[in-house]
């Protein structure tokens, strides 16, 4: 294989971790846009959705157990939100976070006892682990048409949802300015809880397709759940579409380095690019300066 | 009566300290103390935390790396061997200075390596230099940008630990040596210096609360409550903002590589996990769950915690005892469990003395 075919198998490499990685920098994006809060828990929701997926593909074809999954992930999503951030909203945003980073544990150590520390996966979709497609002189699997296909049309569809669709709308007023949205007659905790729901629907979802890939595994969530945060920060908070492109450039960047420097730095060089862009631009890649001030208190 | 009440809290925690040391002496549990030493000195790095987050507001997601920087330091050079470089570079009329140890290893041969209290300078610096080079840009974010770089530093940190072989990989350095601090206290491991290490890490942390104290009540002190509530209307007071929150953070990352000094000293090695995301997370949690401002809050549910899950009370629910006991004490009382303590107290004092004394203003 020529230099540059493997640069281009780097490069989707890169590509399809850095799509997991930017659908969990969404969800951090719709809860933060809706509460103000940072949910560390966002990378458990992934493991979760794999988690149950697995076991319902025991009983049902494998269609119905992805969305048995993502409503089960979905549903867990809203409890949270109505157990426990819809009590506290007068916590401080601080105390909040660390109350996701309590719940990330918990939901970890509950998933180490409900199934136990063995990893596991879904079949591939299409296909088994040798069937493989020739692209450009690349080889990719056909399951990583599968994670690029799923997070592309989820992609559209919330930009979809979000801009043109009445609960969408309600949602982004929400975030812009809560009063005005209260005063027009939105209810804002539902609109919270909806933006839960729906992160956590995404994350169960994106377990789900990379699960045949990168396997499902009771501690997953958290290495997710810090790499998502950069690519929500390297993209600006606030605005999802710009976190796709800060996962999938973490993503690249993270799969680039495996091929020039030492595996044992392999995350180290995406964190060195990260740490240059924040001092460059204090507010990520695409995001404005202006806002952020006020929500901070 | 005032000065009473300032010094009453120190006074409560030696007699603490000293109770529960002879219990533990006659209940022949003396070897509890390992535990609760080590757990005192992580106590250290969240009342680092908690002077950078309670009082000047901000987040650092990346003190476990300070308390490696410090540990690995010292371990490095303490266990090293120099003997070329000290032959070659080092004039003989420095040999007094005690920089160096000459010492006989397994093998007979004749090994130099850096003195402890050498060492501990050199990670001093070491530690002030890197959380200036960091603090200086850093400091410049907001929210939740500082935490994402102050993770992202703490996981480079991580990676070089794990990726380097002086600092011995995946493994870690062991055989760091005992390190004599002079009039009589050694800190070391050895079971014999059980009682007294509890001492001398009860007298650091009591040091430093002191210290940290007064540095909270003094002019520098006010000014970071400023800029912690509002840092906009702190500038327009004229309070240098930026150097306030890069001194502080510069101390509560010394603060954290004192704890790893002397940590590495006590325990005898250190391991590329003290780095680790994971550990930095704990001691921002713990910092949150203490209460966040209240030092005294901090130290104590620090202390506590860390304490029992070293000893493993929890056994394999550790970490979810853990994420439980934080998710409760933050959304019961967000402003730490002392004070809705000294509340009660308060309230039991007063029904107590009912009628014949006014309860206390506000303390």
């Amino acid at each position: 294989m020529d230099h540059g075919n493997l640069a281009l198998q780097y490069f989707l490499s890169g590509i399809t971790k850095g799509s997991i990685y930017a659908v969990v920098a969404i969800g951090f994006n719709l809860i933060y846009s809706a509460t103000g809060v940072l949910n560390f828990a966002q990378g458990e929701f992934v493991m979760l959705g794999g988690m149950v997926a697995v076991t319902l593909a025991h009983f049902a074809p494998l269609p119905a157990a992805v969305t048995g999954a993502v409503v089960t992930v979905a549903l867990a999503g809203c409890l949270l939100e109505v157990l426990f951030f819809r009590r506290l909203r007068h916590h401080s945003v601080l105390h909040l976070i660390i109350i996701t980073i309590g719940l990330s544990i918990v939901i970890q150590e509950a998933a180490l006892h409900l199934w136990d520390e063995k990893v596991r996966s879904l079949p591939y979709f299409t296909g088994n682990e040798v069937s493989s497609i020739r692209f450009f002189g690349a080889a990719i699997s056909p399951q990583v048409l599968w994670v690029l296909g799923t997070v592309a049309v989820t992609v559209v569809l919330l930009h979809v949802f979000l801009r043109y669709t009445l609960p969408g709308r309600a949602m982004r007023a929400c975030s812009s300015n809560p009063e005005a949205a209260m005063l027009v007659g939105i209810n804002i905790p539902n609109m919270r809880t909806l933006s839960f729901g729906l992160s956590a629907a995404l994350g169960a979802l994106a377990g789900c397709v990379i699960s045949p890939i990168t396997m499902t595994h009771y501690e997953m969530g958290a290495p997710l759940a810090i790499k998502g945060f950069a690519a929500a920060i390297l993209g600006g908070l606030g605005n999802p579409m710009a976190a796709v492109l800060g996962g999938l450039l973490v993503g690249v960047l993270e799969s680039f380095s495996v091929s020039r420097l030492p595996a044992a730095y392999n995350d180290a060089a995406a964190f060195v690019v990260l740490l240059l862009v924040l001092f460059v631009r204090p507010h990520g890649l695409f995001g404005s300066p202006t806002g952020e001030s006020v929500r901070e208190h | 009566m005032n000065r009473l009440r300032h010094i009453l809290p120190f006074a409560l925690f030696a007699v603490a300290i000293v109770a529960a040391q002879l219990c533990m002496r006659v209940t022949e549990t003396e070897y509890y103390l390992t535990q609760l030493t080590m757990s005192l000195y992580y106590a250290i790095v969240v009342m680092g935390l908690c002077l950078l987050m309670g009082h000047a507001g901000q987040v650092s997601l990346g003190h476990g790396a300070f308390f490696a920087i410090g540990g690995y330091t010292s371990a490095v050079l303490t266990t090293h061997d120099f003997t070329r470089i000290s032959s070659a570079v080092w004039p003989g009329w420095l040999e007094p200075a005690h920089l160096f140890v000459a010492k006989q290893d397994l093998y007979g041969g004749q090994t130099m390596t850096v003195s402890p209290w050498a060492a501990f300078l050199v990670a001093m610096v070491a530690t002030f230099l890197v959380a200036c080079l960091i603090g200086y840009p850093a400091l410049r974010l907001r929210g939740h940008y500082l935490a994402m770089a102050t993770l992202g530093f703490g996981l480079i940190v991580n990676k070089l630990v794990l990726a380097s072989a002086i600092a011995g990989a995946a493994d870690g350095i062991n055989g760091v040596p005992e390190w004599t601090l002079g009039f009589g206290l050694v800190v070391s491991g050895k079971s014999t210096a059980r009682v007294q290490n509890y001492y001398i890490a009860c007298g650091l942390v009591l040091l430093l609360l002191l210290l940290l104290r007064n540095l909270v009540r003094s002019r520098v002190g006010r000014a970071l409550a400023a800029i912690h509530d509002r840092e906009i209307a702190a500038n327009a007071m004229g309070i240098d903002t930026a150097a306030y929150k890069l001194k502080t953070f510069v101390l509560s990352a010394m603060l954290a590589a004192t704890a790893g000094v002397f940590f590495t000293h006590y325990t005898g090695g250190i391991g590329p996990s003290e780095a680790g995301a994971l550990k930095s997370v704990r001691y921002v949690a713990l910092a949150a769950a203490g209460g966040m401002g209240s030092l005294w809050g901090v130290t104590g549910i620090s202390t506590a915690l860390n304490y029992f899950s070293l000893r493993g009370w929890f056994g394999s629910y550790d970490n979810a005892v853990f994420g439980v006991i934080l998710i409760l004490i933050i959304s019961l009382a967000p402003a730490g469990p002392l004070q809705p303590l000294g509340h009660w107290l308060r309230r039991l004092l007063s029904r107590l003395f009912q009628g014949g004394r006014r309860p206390h203003g506000a303390a």
